[in-house]
């Protein structure tokens, strides 16, 4: 992802330059331009523009509905349970995948991307099936009185289900690139597993793990299709935060809808300032030391020169 | 504090070749002992089964008399550098040469005296508060080895610890092993496929092939009586001739050298002919048997690199002061005598 975003500003390379007459080049730059007004900028703009339209006192009373206080309040605990998961989760497969060499491994990496494959909608039935009146453990489900399907539970699970792959495939590329050879260091200088992770491992992972962090808390508090499905939609009980964009929406209700439906846009907004940020701040950081080594290696060649001649 | 091996195998897939097949040795304490080998001889996966990176399929392995095959490589204390420094990045050159005393428990001062001194051992005094991205290939090595020395290791473990780096470094840091092998006499055991790295650092030399240990013995030893024609080119190189033995002799195309005790008549030999190793003289005009071609000749330095023609079609690589070589007044297209007296002859048997 960062990838693409660092490679919008590089200049094309000499072969590119040559192929392409100006012309082209600019009517490409146009073309990708628009593109990016038409369906990035505008629903932007449009989501807003409709929340503020009846003024900032509007959209602060629609914000201060107990139902739309309740949803806020559910996405974060939803968020706050998903995300801690799927961080351990995450990084224990992650862990596990890179490091160990094992029976079924490639079947547990197809697997750690089987939420990403389905729908959404799946997802959620997934747990229905599971947890429903009519599931597989509906039996213990009733004999406990236990309440998962159209209650917080169901929420959570789905909500983790779809959100697993982000920590972990974030930090298994890390973890690949990376290799183990400083684990492997620490371990013959005496290391025990907990001290080669935390002394090691993490902070060698720390970028990785913390965008796959944010872009799970993103996708957990905006996730609406499998959410929809175990909801049940009670207000002011299972109402997700998306859930209860739909519903006022749905209530024309716009200056509402579009007030909550602004607080997840600023989120993802705000998701990926922290994460152009901290990329930012690490590659200077990089860029720094190595300035600092050339400068060093320059003064150490150039000194022996000047004694010799 | 002596490193020995017995029947040692590892194989990486259930009914894959064995990486490392019956290997037995010892090296010796206080020296150099080098595994040496081309890529894919197991050299690396011997060293790591030694830590305890990878665990055998069967053997045994002890470290100063004691059996550690089954102990973890975290209480093996062994130093273990790799080809690619495998630094902390995260921690500055302090903390990673601090890294294994600070795991076990020592007193800051100590810490902090220890790293000094041997940042100094290393040359390297000043440089505590640097990151490893801040160092050169020649410098991040270094600290690699003062990291591995910190905690006071039983045996030294260096996984082609020059591989990755230039000419020029590899051989400062060569000389600066072996200045540094003098005073600490600390066991160690070095893993190499570049043979010069072998001749010049090692008082032992286990030469592995195909997982399997091919001739184990001093350098000059391996070198002057390699035991297979693997051993030959792999330690010298060479041009490897095909021939075979007619009473006593083997005859290699019209060269006669002498065959090895014991060779049957009509058994097939090869004989491996060192570069430096051939005595030219310019032949007089006319049929004299043991006379080649000079194909072409190339100057290296103060050498002449001559490939020579044999009238069965085979050819072979001859160096030679340049000087010798304006005495004997030998030009490209000369006709000369060859005297193959030190080639290495084996009898194909015994050869891969």
């Amino acid at each position: 992802m960062s990838g693409v975003v660092g490679g919008l500003g590089r200049r094309p390379e000499r072969g590119a330059a040559e192929l392409e007459t100006p012309l082209v080049r600019g009517l490409l730059i146009a073309a990708a331009l628009a593109f990016l007004a038409l369906f990035l900028v505008a629903p932007l703009f449009t989501v807003f523009s409709a929340a503020f339209s009846k003024g900032v006192d509007v959209y602060l009373t629609a914000l201060a509905e107990p139902e739309t206080l309740a949803a806020i309040e559910l996405t974060l605990i939803t968020a706050g349970i998903a995300v801690p998961m799927n961080t351990l989760f995450g990084i224990a497969a992650a862990w596990v995948l890179s490091k160990y060499d094992f029976r079924g491994k490639s079947a547990l990496l197809t697997l750690i991307d089987l939420p990403f494959s389905v729908s959404p909608v799946i997802s959620g039935l997934i747990f229905v099936l599971l947890f429903g009146a009519q599931g597989l453990f509906a039996a213990q489900v009733q004999e406990y009185d236990l309440k998962i399907v159209f209650a917080v539970p169901g929420i959570v699970l789905a909500t983790t289900f779809v959100t697993f792959p982000l920590v972990a495939r974030e930090v298994l590329a890390v973890m690949e690139a990376q290799g183990s050879d400083e684990e492997e260091a620490a371990l013959t200088l005496g290391a025990s597993l907990w001290q080669i992770f935390f002394k090691v491992t993490l902070p060698k992972i720390r970028w990785g793990l913390f965008y796959g962090v944010i872009l799970c808390n993103a996708r957990a508090m905006g996730e609406f299709g499998a959410v929809s499905v175990v909801s049940g939609h009670i207000r002011g009980e299972t109402n997700t935060m998306p859930l209860q964009v739909e519903i006022l929406y749905n209530e024309y209700n716009f200056v509402a809808a579009f007030a909550v439906a602004s607080l997840l846009t600023l989120l993802a907004l705000l998701t990926l300032g922290v994460k152009k940020t901290a990329e930012l701040a690490s590659s200077l950081r990089e860029a720094r030391r190595a300035r600092e080594a050339e400068s060093e290696l320059t003064v150490t060649v150039i000194e022996p020169r000047g004694v010799t001649s | 504090m002596s490193v020995r091996t017995e029947i040692v195998s590892k194989r990486f897939a259930a009914r894959g070749p064995a990486a490392v097949d019956n290997v037995t040795f010892e090296a010796k304490p206080g020296a150099i002992t080098t595994l040496l080998g081309p890529s894919g001889s197991g050299k690396s996966t011997l060293l790591r089964l030694i830590a305890g990176l990878e665990r055998p399929d069967g053997g045994k392995i002890s470290i100063d008399g004691k059996d550690v095959t089954h102990v973890s490589p975290r209480e093996r204390n062994v130093g273990f550098v790799f080809q690619s420094y495998a630094l902390f990045r995260h921690m500055t050159v302090f903390e990673n040469v601090a890294f294994g005393m600070r795991i076990r428990k020592l007193g800051k001062e100590r810490i902090q005296e220890r790293v000094l001194e041997l940042l100094s051992r290393v040359q390297l005094a000043g440089y505590e508060g640097r990151y490893p991205s801040q160092l050169s290939g020649g410098q991040r090595q270094r600290i690699a080895l003062a990291r591995a020395l910190a905690t006071d290791p039983k045996v030294l473990l260096l996984d082609e610890p020059f591989g990755a780096l230039d000419t020029k470094v590899r051989i400062e840091l060569r000389e600066w092993l072996l200045a540094f092998q003098e005073s600490a006499r600390v066991t160690t055991l070095l893993v190499t496929h570049d043979q010069d790295e072998a001749l010049e650092l090692s008082e032992h030399v286990v030469l592995l092939a195909d997982g399997k240990v091919e001739q184990t013995g001093a350098p000059h030893e391996l070198y002057d009586a390699p035991a297979t024609s693997f051993v030959a080119s792999f330690l010298g190189g060479g041009s490897l001739l095909k021939g075979t033995v007619r009473s006593g002799r083997a005859e290699v195309g019209s060269l006669a050298v002498q065959a090895p005790e014991g060779a049957e008549d009509g058994a097939e030999v090869r004989a491996l002919v060192r570069p430096h190793d051939v005595r030219l003289e310019k032949a007089a005009d006319g049929g004299e048997v043991a006379v080649a071609r000079v194909e072409r000749m190339r100057r290296i330095g103060p050498r002449i690199k001559l490939l020579l023609m044999l009238p069965t079609g085979d050819a072979v690589t001859v160096h030679m002061p340049k000087t010798e070589v304006d005495e004997l007044g030998i030009e490209s297209g000369d006709r000369v005598l060859v005297d193959l007296k030190d080639a290495k002859v084996f009898v194909e048997d015994y050869a891969i």
